[in-house]
This record gives C-alpha cells, sequence and structure tokens, in this order.
C-alpha cells in the first residue's frame, strides 16, 4: 500500500482529539469530537474544516475563457472578476470527469478548486486538451484550504480580518489578498454544507496558525472543529453532489441532478454536450432522487434498489440524518421509478425493506 | 476502558454472560467507543439459530455499519427490543441496558474459547 498523504495541518489533529482515516488516499480526520455535535454546530453555531487536501489548479493566459468554455459544462463567460462559479467537467459520453469550483481572478487568469482524489485525472484531462495561449498550473501542494461553516462563520472570521468587511463578500463572491491576522488569504462565501459560511485559501506554512486563531477566536460563539463525517452529512442533506457517490465517469451531471451547472444553451461547444442534449431531449434513463425508508434500516451507499423484483438502480448516499434523524439516502434510479412518492424497496444485507421517494433537499437553511 | 472480570470476551469485542443454562450477548466498551454513536441497531429473532464467528445482526453509526459475530453457537431465546428504539444504550450502558441477544448454545465447548477480562484487555491494548 502507497502512504496515504496528509496536509499541512495533519500534525495538530491530536492535539484536537481528530480521529483519522484513508479518504481516497489521504490520511483526514473523520471526526474530533462526534459526528453528530460537529454536525449540529455547523448547522447552528459553526464549524471549521481542514479541506487542504483540495486540487487547485491556475488557468492563465488570452484563449483561457474559451478553453475553459470547451472543458466546462457551466457558462464561465458569465463570471466577473471576483466570481465564482460551480461546474461540471464531462468525458465526450457525457460521463463525468469531476464537479469543480472556478474563480475568476481577473480577466485571462482562473483558479479552479477539484476533488482531491480526481486532482492527476483532472489535470492529465486539461492537460491534454489545453489549446490555444493558454498555460495550466497545478498549485495544490502549495495551497492549503480552510472552511469556516455555518450562521455565526461571519461573525467569527470577521474578527481577524481587520479592515476587510467580510459582509461585503456575497454569495459565491471572493475577495484576493485578505489578510487574517497578518497572513494573505482569498476568502470566498462559498462552501459544502449548506449554511452560510467561507472557504479560505492560504499558504501551507500559515496553516496551522489560522486553524488556532479561528477557532480561538470562535471560542466564545462555540465553533468547533469538524471531520470529514460531519462534512458528508451536511452535504448530504444540502442535497449537494459528491463525486464518487452522486457523480462519477458513468453518470451525467443531468443524471445526478446537478443540471444547473450545464448549460446546453451556451453558444461554446463543450466536450460532452451532444450525449447530455440527447439527454436533455429524449429524456434522462435514470437520475438521483431522495429517498426514505419506511422500513428499519439505513440506506447506504452501493446499496441495490428494487421495484417488485426489478433491479431499478442502487442507493449513492445514505445516513440517518443527524437534523431530521430519518434513515434516509440518495439514489440513482430507473426514470420510470422517480415520481415522489413512488414506493421502491431496498436490499439491506439481503433483505428487501421498503422506501419512498422524497423531495429534496433534506434541510435547507432558513432565510435571513 | 471498562472490562467487567466476571464476563467472558471474543476476539470480535463481544461480551458474553453465563446465566445458568443460557449466555447473554453484547458488545464491550471498547467496541462502542471505538464505534462512535450508535443510532442504528440490527438484531435476529427470537428462534433463529446463530453460529459462532458468524455474523448474527449489525450497529451502525451516522459513518458506518458494524457486523456483530456471534461469540458461540446456539438458538436466539430473546432479543434486547429496547435497542431498536435506544440505540445510544450501546454506548451509555454496554454490560447492561444494551444487552443483544440471549442465547442458548449448542456447544458449551465453545466458551473455553473465549477470553478472560484480563486476556482482552491485553489483546486490546496490542491493537
Amino acid at each position: 500500500m502507497s502512504e496515504l498523504k496528509r496536509t499541512p495541518l495533519f500534525e495538530i489533529y491530536k492535539e484536537y482529539g481528530g480521529k483519522t482515516i484513508d479518504f481516497g488516499g489521504w490520511e483526514l480526520p473523520v471526526q474530533f469530537s462526534k459526528i453528530q455535535d460537529e454536525h449540529e454546530a455547523v448547522r447552528t453555531k459553526a464549524g471549521l474544516f481542514d479541506v487542504s487536501h483540495m486540487g487547485e489548479f491556475e488557468v492563465k493566459g488570452s484563449d483561457s475563457l474559451a478553453y475553459l468554455q470547451k472543458m466546462m459544462t457551466n457558462d464561465v463567460s458569465k463570471l466577473s472578476n471576483g466570481g465564482a462559479i460551480y461546474t461540471a467537467m464531462c468525458f465526450e459520453n457525457g460521463g463525468t470527469v469531476d464537479d469543480l469550483l472556478i474563480y475568476k481572478i481577473e480577466d485571462e487568469h482562473y483558479l479552479l478548486v477539484v476533488n482531491a482524489s480526481n486532482i492527476d485525472k483532472d489535470y492529465k484531462w486539461l492537460e491534454d486538451h489545453l489549446e490555444g495561449n493558454v498555460t495550466l498550473i497545478n498549485l495544490s501542494e502549495h495551497t492549503a484550504q480552510l472552511a469556516l461553516q455555518g450562521p455565526l462563520a461571519e461573525v467569527v472570521l470577521q474578527k481577524l480580518a481587520g479592515d476587510t468587511n467580510l459582509a461585503e463578500i456575497g454569495f459565491f463572491k471572493f475577495q484576493q489578498e485578505v489578510q487574517l491576522n497578518g497572513k494573505k488569504t482569498l476568502v470566498s462565501r462559498t462552501g459544502y454544507t449548506g449554511e452560510d459560511g467561507f472557504e479560505i485559501y492560504c499558504d501551507p506554512k500559515d496553516a496551522i496558525a489560522l486553524w488556532k486563531e479561528i477557532l480561538e477566536a470562535g471560542k466564545e460563539e462555540g465553533v468547533l472543529p469538524c471531520g470529514l463525517g460531519a462534512r458528508d452529512t451536511l452535504r448530504f442533506e444540502a442535497n449537494l453532489a459528491l463525486y464518487g457517490q452522486e457523480l462519477s465517469p458513468e453518470i451525467t451531471p443531468l443524471e445526478a441532478g446537478i443540471g444547473f451547472a450545464v448549460k446546453l444553451k451556451k453558444e461554446a461547444d463543450f466536450i460532452g454536450k451532444d450525449v447530455l442534449l440527447q439527454q436533455k431531449e429524449n429524456g434522462l434513463p435514470r437520475k438521483v432522487v431522495g429517498i426514505e425508508m419506511i422500513d428499519r434500516g439505513i440506506p447506504r451507499h452501493g446499496y441495490p434498489v428494487y421495484k417488485n423484483d426489478e433491479l431499478i438502480g442502487e442507493v449513492t448516499t445514505g445516513t440517518q440524518s443527524p437534523t431530521l434523524k430519518k434513515n434516509i439516502g440518495m439514489a440513482l434510479l430507473k426514470l420510470e421509478h422517480t415520481n415522489l412518492e413512488t414506493e421502491v424497496e431496498v436490499e439491506i444485507r439481503g433483505k428487501r425493506l421498503k422506501a419512498v421517494v422524497v423531495p429534496t433537499p433534506f434541510y435547507k437553511r432558513a432565510k435571513k | 476502558m471498562n472490562t467487567p472480570k466476571e464476563l467472558r470476551y471474543s476476539e470480535e469485542h463481544e461480551w458474553v454472560k453465563v446465566e445458568g443454562e443460557q449466555v447473554r450477548i453484547g458488545i464491550t466498551d471498547f467496541a462502542q467507543h471505538e464505534l462512535g454513536d450508535i443510532v442504528f441497531v440490527e438484531l435476529p429473532e427470537v428462534g433463529d439459530v446463530v453460529t459462532a464467528n458468524e455474523p448474527f445482526g449489525s450497529v451502525e453509526s451516522v459513518k458506518t455499519v458494524s457486523e456483530l459475530y456471534a461469540p458461540i453457537s446456539g438458538k436466539v431465546v430473546a432479543i434486547n427490543e429496547d435497542l431498536s428504539d435506544s440505540p445510544e444504550f450501546v454506548n451509555e450502558s454496554p454490560y447492561e441496558k444494551a444487552w443483544m441477544i440471549l442465547v442458548e448454545p449448542t456447544d458449551s465447548g465453545e466458551m473455553d474459547s473465549l477470553m478472560s477480562a484480563e486476556q482482552y484487555e491485553e489483546m486490546v491494548k496490542e491493537d
């Protein structure tokens, strides 16, 4: 077995009670205290995550926009400087290479943030399709990332931000060169939890100090260090797709339910467009829906789903929701079985247990 | 870690308590601590037969599913119904409120292969 990769924060996980697991080749904390407590902290106060494993690529040059328009399903031309966009990247057959964020730093200069387990694959895919005056640089090793998420995230982070008024950073906007206690960072109002909050990019050498300072600043507000366990339950309740579960090379972004990030009407042709267009016109063969167990049991990733003895799909994510205390999941099912209130059966350890198709997201934060 | 002296233990972290002709089975304090907060317990039905070293049920935390392995073979004569509504008993009271099944053993010789509290503590330390 090859050695697990670690982030710059690895050495202090223990200090905060972090329990690590192998997550796609990375040794990352699954929890610091309890998954439920961490989950609750993010929903009601705020939680701090180490997401330094995520990959960052820089795309620069006069043909950057045309190149990104060719590679991405979303319309990158709609981005203004200081804005971020969520997009998918597809193979020719419409299957998903990855889902990612694109930040527009300035004209002809973009930052791409990709899933950790896909860094090498994405880089190669992007490199193989380079065209025109574009340079692609992998900054992953030179970038650490923290996520401070929750309704009190702004109050807490503002304590470190001095002159920068974080309230001025709108949803899916960012600011560069934000000084947090004298450390240069990029602060973006984005996240993966369904709550308000920030993703903070910094120099790896500043990551430990920043982690400690944010937790110290948020002591009063009850900020907790959070692991991947809570990150997964939070994103799941908010119906945010996870690559490797809802998304994969075999699943198109339309099937996964992230059609909002696929702009079939944009002028530029993008890789995979033909297949996605066909799916849109002819109807999807299958799609991801929410399910709730009727019988006792917890649906889990990979469990088969049946209707009248016919295999109709499988569970992509499932757990007992910490917020709702219900046994719920997402499942990729044949289209004819995806109407709300359709009864299906999830096979759990050899037993077929009743479940029902329900609306998503399971959780939506109250508007301010 | 709490390891009551009067119980016997399996390598799969189950405890066994002899009660006359029957044995009561649950998971250890060490196991519940490793698993984290239990949110779901699945047990066999009364009358089912369990076989030593084979799964008889499962416990689930938010993140994981773990099989429960029978420490000995026998027929299930009672199950702890409380665990379906209160899976948290497994964390709060692994040796009392969270007993899982009561079994009539078919081969009393199997008891000899189980560990004493001291041996179990030793094994856990080495892990």
